[in-house]
This record gives structure tokens, sequence and C-alpha cells, in this order.
């Protein structure tokens, strides 16, 4: 375990100090008082490495990561995971705005709530397929843009007369699933998407991303599936197709 | 040469003491430099508070001179119009860069000589007065300009990074009950002294990170009730409407922040009646004050603070709680930094403000009487 005091150390330095640890061959990284910095874990190769973050680190978290892991022991900011190409982001506590903005490849997990534009344009090719998992309920424009990958959320925050998601949900989604435990209000739908039920395949995938969950953040994993789950998808893999020019 | 490039948006952080504690500036400071990476030293500034509890009757005008002559002319103006109560330099550290020089005046109206000036300038109106005289010297005084002119606070900004700023206006020898801070990274408008964050009117100040797009027919819709945007940057015009909305239109913060922020037309179909009908007359009386384009601000005011995203929320904030102490920041560690152990930290949804207030006690000991006004 190799150990950075990140308190009043700027970003910049910070994460040269990390890729020099990780050049040194130290392959599990423990990051303490970090208050803000931005890009931890930017552009980071190898799938071996393991970051360990205290405190609350800065807007894009993990920003182009393809392969190692980061927990944060916190909240995080905006924009973690943008562009991730694959590895995995555990959060033990709230996310801001846009996660996952773009990701194509890895997972994150989200112990509880995230702010507005979830997965916002989240995409898939070929082997490359993301998955994001959020613990609590999510703000409005989850969802928006989403082009493919696998976007499942909990709710377990979720306070009795509240809507787990906030408004404009899937919004000019073209691919990916989302699947919601407990239900979608219709009214917080955008139009071009549907609610229907997932097949039993997608059922064990959910399944298997949620004993995921569990383990990370013990939470009982009956309790969670004892919910029903519905699926969210764009009725067409081109919504905005005729928005200027009437077709067939 | 170094290959690197930031790309950012403004930085924002606030606070406020609910029960009228008065604390130093040091934590304001601390707060917006964690966030200094959002700006790029082109502007900065601070909104205090309960600065000034021994001339808390006086308006506080906070001046800003290019030179000499700007500042003879502008006290000739002043000791016409004016009682002065008391003036002087603001007392500044050296900053090693050109900048303007700094007055403090406090004032109260006085009897006009004439009776044109007098039916213009009237006593019984102290607030409209002052407004006045601080409109006309902004617009007819080259080289001068009243960049905070409420009672019982103060606005320091200029050119620079936030801690750069603090330094220069010894932002840490000051006490305030309530503090707003910003740091600039200019996008459509020069940075200039005048242009850096809080803008001010009366107790009214605004830090905002974003862009008001409706700037255009914001200024035009303004223009028609005697504010003058000179200040050439979008911001500006946030203050004089809250000043005209809340002041002169008796709007309560909340419905303010539906003008600011309203609901779309496909969200109003789906309220209530009553909702549809007051939200429907809201967007048609005051279309030109809406602001359009993506917006965090932070307002602070005379007895408190609020905090308000555009409606589809496309710029970040913060709101945290801590006993009687309230933060807004647009970064989570902006806040934690300062304060740790948060009894509550959540991101308020889109055009819901957040609104933070003095009790009742509190305003009374700052400002000496129960009544409340906003400026």
């Amino acid at each position: 375990m190799y150990e950075i005091d990140a308190r009043d150390v700027h970003y910049r330095e910070l994460n040269a100090k990390i890729r020099k640890a990780i050049k040194e061959h130290n392959r599990d990284i423990v990051l303490h008082n970090v208050c803000g910095q931005y890009y931890i874990g930017c552009g980071l190769n190898d799938k071996n490495i393991k970051i360990t973050i205290n405190g609350v680190p800065g807007n894009d978290l993990g920003a182009f990561m393809n392969g190692p892991t980061i927990v944060v022991n916190d909240d995080v900011q905006d924009g973690i995971g943008n562009t991730m190409n694959g590895g995995k982001i555990v959060v033990y506590g709230n996310a801001g705005d846009v996660v996952a903005y773009s990701m194509r490849g890895g997972k994150i997990f989200i112990e509880k709530d995230v702010s507005y534009r979830a997965c916002i344009h989240m995409k898939a090719y070929k082997e490359m397929n993301p998955t994001v998992v959020i613990g609590g309920c999510s703000g409005a424009f989850m969802g928006e843009y989403m082009a493919g990958g696998t976007l499942i959320l909990l709710g377990l925050t979720k306070k009795e007369g509240k809507p787990l998601t906030g408004v404009y949900l899937a919004t000019g989604m073209h691919g990916g699933k989302i699947f919601v435990r407990g239900g979608v209000d219709e009214k917080l739908l955008w139009k071009e998407a549907v609610v229907v039920s997932p097949t039993k395949e997608e059922l064990g995938k959910i399944e298997n991303e949620v004993k995921e969950f569990c383990n990370l953040f013990k939470i009982d994993y009956n309790e969670v599936m004892n919910e029903e789950f519905v699926k969210v998808v764009p009725k067409s893999t081109r919504p905005y197709g005729h928005l200027y020019f009437p077709g067939p | 040469m170094e290959l690197a490039k930031d790309i950012s948006g403004c930085g924002i952080a606030g606070f406020i003491n609910t029960d009228g504690e008065r604390i130093s500036g040091v934590d304001i400071v601390d707060s917006i430099t964690l966030m200094k990476d959002r700006g790029n030293g082109l502007g900065a500034g601070f909104a205090a508070y309960g600065i000034y509890p021994d001339f808390k009757e006086f308006y506080a005008l906070h001046v800003m001179y290019d030179n000499e002559h700007a500042r003879k002319v502008t006290e000739d103006y002043l000791e016409r119009k004016v009682h002065i109560e008391q003036h002087g330099g603001m007392s500044t550290r050296p900053i090693k860069k050109k900048r303007p020089i700094f007055f403090v005046y406090f004032v109260q109206p006085r009897e006009q000589s004439t009776k044109g000036e007098s039916e213009e300038f009237r006593l019984e109106e102290s607030d409209e007065f002052i407004f006045k005289l601080v409109m006309f010297i902004n617009e007819n005084i080259d080289g001068a300009f009243v960049i905070s002119s409420g009672k019982n606070m103060g606005v320091f900004k200029g050119v620079g990074f936030p801690d750069e700023i603090a330094n220069f206006f010894r932002v840490d020898e000051y006490k305030a009950y309530c503090w707003t801070a910003h740091n600039r990274f200019p996008t459509n408008t020069p940075g200039w002294w005048g242009g850096a964050h809080p803008f001010s009117l009366l107790g009214w100040s605004v830090v905002h990170n974003g862009e008001i797009s409706s700037y255009g027919a914001n200024k035009r819709y303004l223009e028609m009730y005697g504010y003058k945007c000179t200040q050439k940057t979008d911001t500006e015009v946030v203050t004089y409407l809250l000043d005209l909305l809340v002041r002169k239109h008796n709007l309560p913060l909340h419905t303010l922040a539906k003008v600011f922020s309203p609901p779309l037309w496909s969200e109003i179909e789906h309220m209530s009646k009553e909702d549809r009908e007051l939200y429907s007359a809201l967007r048609v009386v005051y279309g030109g004050a809406m602001l359009n384009g993506p917006f965090s601000i932070i307002v602070g005011f005379r007895g408190g603070m609020f905090g308000l995203n555009d409606r589809i929320k496309l710029r970040p904030l913060v709101v945290a709680r801590k006993g009687s102490n309230v933060y807004m920041a647009s970064e989570e560690s902006a806040i934690r930094y300062v304060a740790d152990d948060l009894d509550e930290v959540y991101m308020p949804k889109a055009g819901e403000p957040v609104i933070t207030m003095l009790t009742d006690e509190a305003y009374e000991k700052v400002y000496g009487s129960k009544e409340r006004t906003y400026v």
C-alpha cells in the first residue's frame, strides 16, 4: 500500500505523484485528505491498480480511465467516469451532475443519490458495454441522449410520496437500457421512450449487478430484489430523425 | 511553452450564519480559493454583510476611481447630493498590477437645494434616492463606478485570483454574518475591475456562474424603469432585476425565483388550476425579466442569502447546513474544506430557490430594527 497525503496539494501535482507511484510499481494507492482535486485516475490504463480516496475528489474523477479500480469513501462531485473506457469506480456516498458522461466501458457503483443528467450520452460498441448502478434516487434528465450501456436505478433512499427520478427521464435516448426498481412515473418519462418488462436474460444481468452492489455496500440482496424492476427503452434508434424533415 | 490549457467556468461560494454571528473573511477566501482552477485570474470578488456596525444607518458607497479627476468630480457631486457622515480611502495591501483607487463614503440623503432636484431626489424615498445617485454616477461620471451602495454591507472586487483580491482589500480583517464570493473565468465580456462579481446595488449582491443569454432582452426591459447597464457584463441585469422586482414590485423571493427560472409551458400544463394561472401570469407579465441560459447564482441581501439554478440546471450548486451556518458553493469540496461534520449536504433542484434568512433576533441585532426590508 502506497499512501499519499493530498492536503493542499494542487491537482496537477497530485496526479503527477499518483503516476510516479505507479511507475515505481505501486499497485495499491491510498489518498488521504483529498479535497476537490480534479481528474484523479484520468487516463490510467493498468487494471491491477487500485486507488482508494479518503475525502471528496474533484470533478472528472476517472475520466478516460481504462482499467483501474477507484474506491471513494465519501461523496464525489460532477462528471465522474467521464468518457471512461474500462475499470471500476465505487462511491460510498452521493454523486453530483453528469455521472458517467459519455462512458464507454467499465462499471460505476454509487451507494446513494445522483444529481442531474446521470449517464448522459453513455454508449456501447461491440464488447464495450458500460454498467452503472445507482443505489439512491436520481435528478432530472437521467439517461439523456443515452446511446448504449446499462443503467440500474435502485431508489433505496426514496422517500414516501417522492418520485425516484426527476423529470425528462430518458430524453433523447436512442440506445441502451435503463432498469428502474419500483417502476417509473410515466409523467416524468420522455414521450419517445417506453416502459416494458425486462426479459429473463436481462433479469439475470440485473441480479448479477445487484449482487455486486449489495456486497460492496453491505445491503440485504433479497430485500432489494423483492421489488419489481421495469425497463425503459427508446421507441426508435433515431428519435430525432424526422424533427426537421417529415419523413415516411 | 507549457502545453496545458484549462477550460473551466466560474466558481461561486456563499456563507451565512443565521444567528447573525459575524466571522472573518478567512473562511470564504479559503473556500473560493480551493476552486481557484475554475477561474483564470481575470476577476474575483466578495460581498460582505454586517461589516459596518458603527455606521449601520448609513448607505456605504464603495466607489472605484480610475484617476484623481474622477474622484474630484464624484465628490463634488456627492457633496451636493448627500450628507457624508464619514469617508476615506479603503485600506488595501500592495498589489503588483495597475489598479483603480477605492474609496468608501457613509452617506444619507439630504435636502436638495432646488425645487426641481427635490422632486427628482425625494428625501422620503431614501432607497430610490440612492438608486438614482448610483445610476447617475455610473452612467455619467467618466472613470467612477459605485460598486456597492447598501447599508452595513460592502463589495470588494477586482481583476485577479480570489486570494490576490482578498489580500489586496484585506478581506481577512472584516467581519460579516454573510459572505459571498466569486472566481471569474470571463467568456463573452472583458475582464476589468468593474466587471468582476459581485454586482451590487443597495442591499443586493449577485455572484454568478454561467451566462445570461437573455442579457439584451433583460437590459431593454430594465431601461424602461431607469436602470442603466454600464458594467459590460451580463450578471449586472440580475442585480437590477432583483431590485426592480422585489424593492419596487414587492414580489416575494420565491416568486422572484420563478420569474428568473420559470417552469416550462409543458410543466405549467400539468399544474393545478390555481398554479397554472399564477405561473402563466408570471411568464406573461415578466417575460422580459426571465433569465435564459445556464446559471447558478448566489444572491446576498439585507438579512439573508439565496441560491438559485436555471430551470434545467446547467450549472452546479451545492448547499450544506451545519447548525445555524448555511454554505453554498459550486463544488462540495469548497464547503468541506472549511466545514466538516455537516448536518446536511445536497444539490438543489433546477429553479428551486434555497432561501436562508437571519432569525428575527439576529436581524434586530445586526440592523437595529425589527422591520425587515431586503435592501
